[in-house]
């Protein structure tokens, strides 16, 4: 079943193309890592299938009614965004919002699901703290609670384990992975390679715009494309703990760099 | 209400001619020190103000006044506009008013007293007079401004019809309605101001000076409704719109003037303290002999 | 929280009251509430035709400001925007200077509060476009000065122009805003925009509530954030039009009251905008008593007050958020 298909989806920023038909279907059961240098268009991709920015060609999401794309699919931005000092267990309770109807208020149901999460990512001891108050990595946390805890098919996260120590970073990723073999589906954005080479069931690599390679994260995560995209070499090797992955040196001058 | 004040009855007529001389020859002698050319009558006369250009032309000579003030044209605040209307209009500005090259400018203490201060020190007499805030005073004012266009005589002609006139008018009976002059922002003059006295004159007594302001001041809307007045004046509408005068238009106002005695107000009449406040007396008194009270 | 709404409840009516029993008159509370039933002789006119009319444009002014203050707090996500320090008050003045000078209002009554709908609504638009729901404070603060200036600057030029001598007296007015001697044509008049405007600003609660994570999380939260702007922009132009309308542009109600009500309900911003409302109700009514009380001769301007309490306020947020602002 997909959960979102993407088709021919460009966007334009002025004169430059910063997302140049984009084609690709994610179903359940998939952990899609979405992968590319800075300025590659990982970002415009995902707000644009969410319909957040105008574009061009399809989304499947994009064409969904607010409602309903909020009840299919949740994401999490990369900007560690908390306006007021709420406390964590109200900020996480924001993603029950697409469940309740108008004037309706969060029920029990509710606060078991926020509880549960809260209690998953290692947050419980928070909940009634400030969520203002807490460390940089313990509000991505958080936020990646808000964004569990909406119980969307799918999920799209941009960066989510930037600033996260490493024992969260492990943490976070066999979340998304979790959700995927429970049927459901993440897309993540990542610039950790060897995070992406080991949790991730597909990789799509972005670079200027384009979509360069879409495939089993062996498949995509070649000696040439990773020169040829990042500029870099890289150690890969196949250890009893899974792959491993890790960036040696800068060769030089990518295509496409900008 | 009036028995609680004794000796009110006498005071409007109770001023005392030989303080008005006094002023009369203390302004002769500065005129004599500060511009020995003027010494006599002069012959080039300004004038600032409104209230002084209405006292000036009423004891001037033909063509004696060059010059007055535009507001003395406008109908609406001057009881001589018709008069005013054949002289050259000024704006109380310095320069303007020094070239008419004149030999005596009459103002008030409050009309542009710099402009005053520049025509003195290029060399202008200057006569300040000052506003007239009893009824008593203004055969006083008259007597000053006749002195200084050396027109004394018919200055106390004009001053004498004045006093017979409101001899005739005033009102001392014993029967006095109670009334509240009602302005913008709530502003109620008391006895001590002219339009105060001009009420008292047609026999009212006044709101104002009840509620503890003499001297008149902001009465609140609630203590004039609770005063229940037999009479409101209110000041005629500006053009225009402005909030202070809303309150003018307040529907407590409107209840308070319905059954009451009709109260006009020709702004002309009550502006400046000239004879021609015995118009406004008459005007009350002839309101209130139609309300019959 | 409950509790807090039901304390302020208690609070904004034990105010009504005394906003009804305060006066120059000093009339025996016992009679002055039986003449406000009758409305029988001069104490039935001055309660029904003064006092009520004050008290009741009171409490609904100032809830509009406070649900405003918060309304505008939770889009922008920012504690600086107030409707009155971003020009957003002085934007209705303007319009509703306007209605009266230009005789609009004259041939027309509902020309009044209609402009001064429309100059809140420019003045709010123009913030929003400026400042954006980023939360940037300097932006917010230069474009609500720029916003000030030219709504005050114009203010005073029609103002300057009348032909009316009272007019150019009433620049103070329109600046810091007097309840003095309403009656209830001027409740007529703003009522209904009002009770409009906070009933419009009460449903966006979800919205603001799903924007403390940022607009792009609000949207994938199915909030659509272009009904929610339009709602903030025109709720707060019907309670800051239609109050300053008939009351002049009067300032920090919609700061001073989120700002102190916010740790009662838990920061949450759609709890904030009931809690705002009936703060605000009770510091605007709180804030016309006590112009009766320290000056009862003088028409002390209502802005003079909430001034004096909110000025300190908005400079502690500064000096709070200086770091970010640098």
């Amino acid at each position: 079943m997909s959960l979102l298909s993407l088709s021919g989806l460009s966007v334009r920023r002025g004169a430059r193309v910063v997302l140049n038909e984009a084609t690709l279907d994610i179903g359940a059961g998939e952990c899609v890592g979405l992968i590319g240098p800075n300025g590659a268009g990982k970002t415009t991709l995902m707000r644009a299938a969410l319909g957040l920015l105008p574009h061009l060609g399809t989304s499947s999401l994009a064409r969904m009614p607010a409602a309903a794309r909020a009840r299919a699919a949740a994401w999490l931005p990369q900007t560690r965004d908390i306006a007021w000092p709420v406390s964590v267990e109200r900020l996480v309770t924001l993603g029950r919002l697409p469940h309740l109807r108008p004037g309706q208020a969060p029920g029990p149901d509710d606060r078991a699901a926020v509880a549960q999460v809260l209690e998953r990512l290692d947050l419980a001891g928070f909940a009634d703290r400030p969520a203002t108050d807490l460390s940089g990595g313990e509000q991505a946390r958080v936020l990646i609670a808000r964004a569990l805890v909406q119980d969307t098919p799918l999920i799209l996260a941009d960066e989510p384990v930037a600033g996260l120590d490493p024992a969260h970073q492990l943490t976070t990723m066999q979340t998304f992975r979790a959700l995927a073999d429970d049927g459901k589906a993440a897309l993540v954005a990542l610039h950790d390679l060897g995070l992406a080479l080991r949790y991730c069931t597909r990789l799509v690599m972005l670079q200027a715009g384009r979509v360069v390679a879409d495939g089993p994260p062996r498949k995509v995560l070649t000696a040439g494309r990773v020169a040829q995209v990042f500029g870099i070499t890289a150690l890969m090797l196949d250890s009893a703990e899974g792959p491993v992955f890790q960036p040696l040196a800068v060769t030089g001058a990518t295509e496409g760099d900008s | 209400m009036s028995g609680a004040m004794p000796g009110r009855a006498a005071r409007p007529l109770s001023g005392s001619m030989s303080r008005s001389e006094g002023i009369a020859l203390a302004v002769a002698a500065w005129l004599a020190i500060a511009a020995p050319l003027a010494a006599e009558a002069p012959q080039r006369v300004v004038s600032m103000n409104l209230c002084t250009d209405q006292l000036a032309m009423l004891v001037a000579a033909e063509g004696q006044i060059v010059s007055v003030s535009y507001l003395a044209q406008d109908p609406g605040a001057s009881a001589m506009a018709a008069q005013a209307a054949g002289l050259l209009p000024n704006r109380g500005r310095a320069e303007e008013i020094f070239l008419m090259r004149p030999d005596l400018v009459i103002t008030g203490p409050y009309s542009n007293p710099t402009a005053a201060d520049m025509l003195r020190r290029l060399g202008v007499a200057v006569l300040v007079v000052d506003p007239v805030s009893r009824l008593d005073e203004i055969p006083d004012r008259l007597a000053v401004i006749g002195a200084a266009l050396g027109q004394a005589d018919r200055a106390a002609k004009v001053a004498a019809d004045f006093e017979a006139g409101l001899g005739a008018l005033v009102d001392t009976g014993p029967e006095r309605p109670r009334a509240a002059l009602y302005g913008a922002n709530g502003y109620s003059a008391g006895d001590r101001t002219l339009a105060g006295q001009i009420l008292w004159a047609a026999g009212f007594d006044n709101i104002a000076t009840e509620q503890g302001m003499p001297d008149g001041g902001i009465l609140p809307l609630e203590l004039l409704a609770l005063s229940q007045p037999d009479m409101i004046v209110t000041s005629r509408a500006e053009p225009g719109a402005s909030r202070s005068e809303e309150i003018l238009d307040h529907p407590v106002v409107a209840a308070l003037r319905d059954g009451a005695i009709p109260g006009r107000m020709r702004d002309s009449d009550w502006v400046c303290g000239t004879p021609h406040v015995l118009g406004a007396i008459a005007d009350l008194r002839g309101a209130r002999e139609e309300a019959g009270r | 929280m409950s509790r807090a709404l039901a304390l302020l409840g208690l609070l904004v009516a034990g105010l009504f009251a005394a906003s009804l029993l305060v006066g120059p008159a000093g009339l025996p509370p016992g009679a002055s509430l039986r003449a406000l039933v009758s409305g029988e002789g001069a104490t039935g006119l001055v309660m029904r035709e003064i006092r009520l009319p004050r008290a009741i444009l009171g409490a609904a002014i100032g809830a509009g400001l406070g649900m405003a203050g918060a309304a505008m707090q939770g889009y922008l996500r920012n504690p600086l925007a107030e409707p009155g320090l971003i020009g957003v008050s002085g934007s209705a003045a303007l319009g509703a200077v306007l209605a009266l000078h230009t005789g609009l209002a004259a041939a027309f009554a509902l020309a009044l509060p209609l402009m001064a709908l429309a100059g809140a609504g420019l003045g709010v638009g123009l913030v929003m476009a400026l400042a954006g729901p980023r939360g940037g404070s300097l932006t917010l603060i230069l474009a609500g000065i720029a916003i000030s200036a030219l709504a005050g600057a114009l203010t005073s030029l029609v103002l300057n122009l009348s032909p009316n001598p009272w007019a150019a007296g009433e620049i103070v007015f329109w600046m810091m805003g007097s309840l003095a001697d309403r009656s209830m044509s001027h409740v007529a008049l703003a009522l209904p925009f009002l009770l409009a405007g906070i009933a419009l600003l009460a449903t966006l609660g979800r919205g603001l509530d799903a924007l403390t994570l940022g607009e792009d999380a609000a949207a994938s939260l199915g909030i659509r954030m272009a009904r929610l702007r339009l709602g903030v922009v025109i709720g707060t132009a019907l309670v800051v039009g239609a109050g300053t309308a008939v009351a002049g542009a009067i300032g920090f109600v919609g700061l001073v009251v989120p700002h102190v009500l916010r740790p009662l309900v838990g920061a949450a911003p759609g709890r904030l905008l009931w809690a705002s409302a009936l703060g605000g109700a009770a510091m605007l009514l709180a804030a016309d008593i006590a112009v009766r009380v320290v000056l009862p001769e003088q028409d002390l301007k209502l802005g003079v007050l909430t001034a004096l309490v909110g000025a300190p306020v908005f400079l502690h947020l500064i000096y709070r958020m200086r770091r970010a602002l640098a």
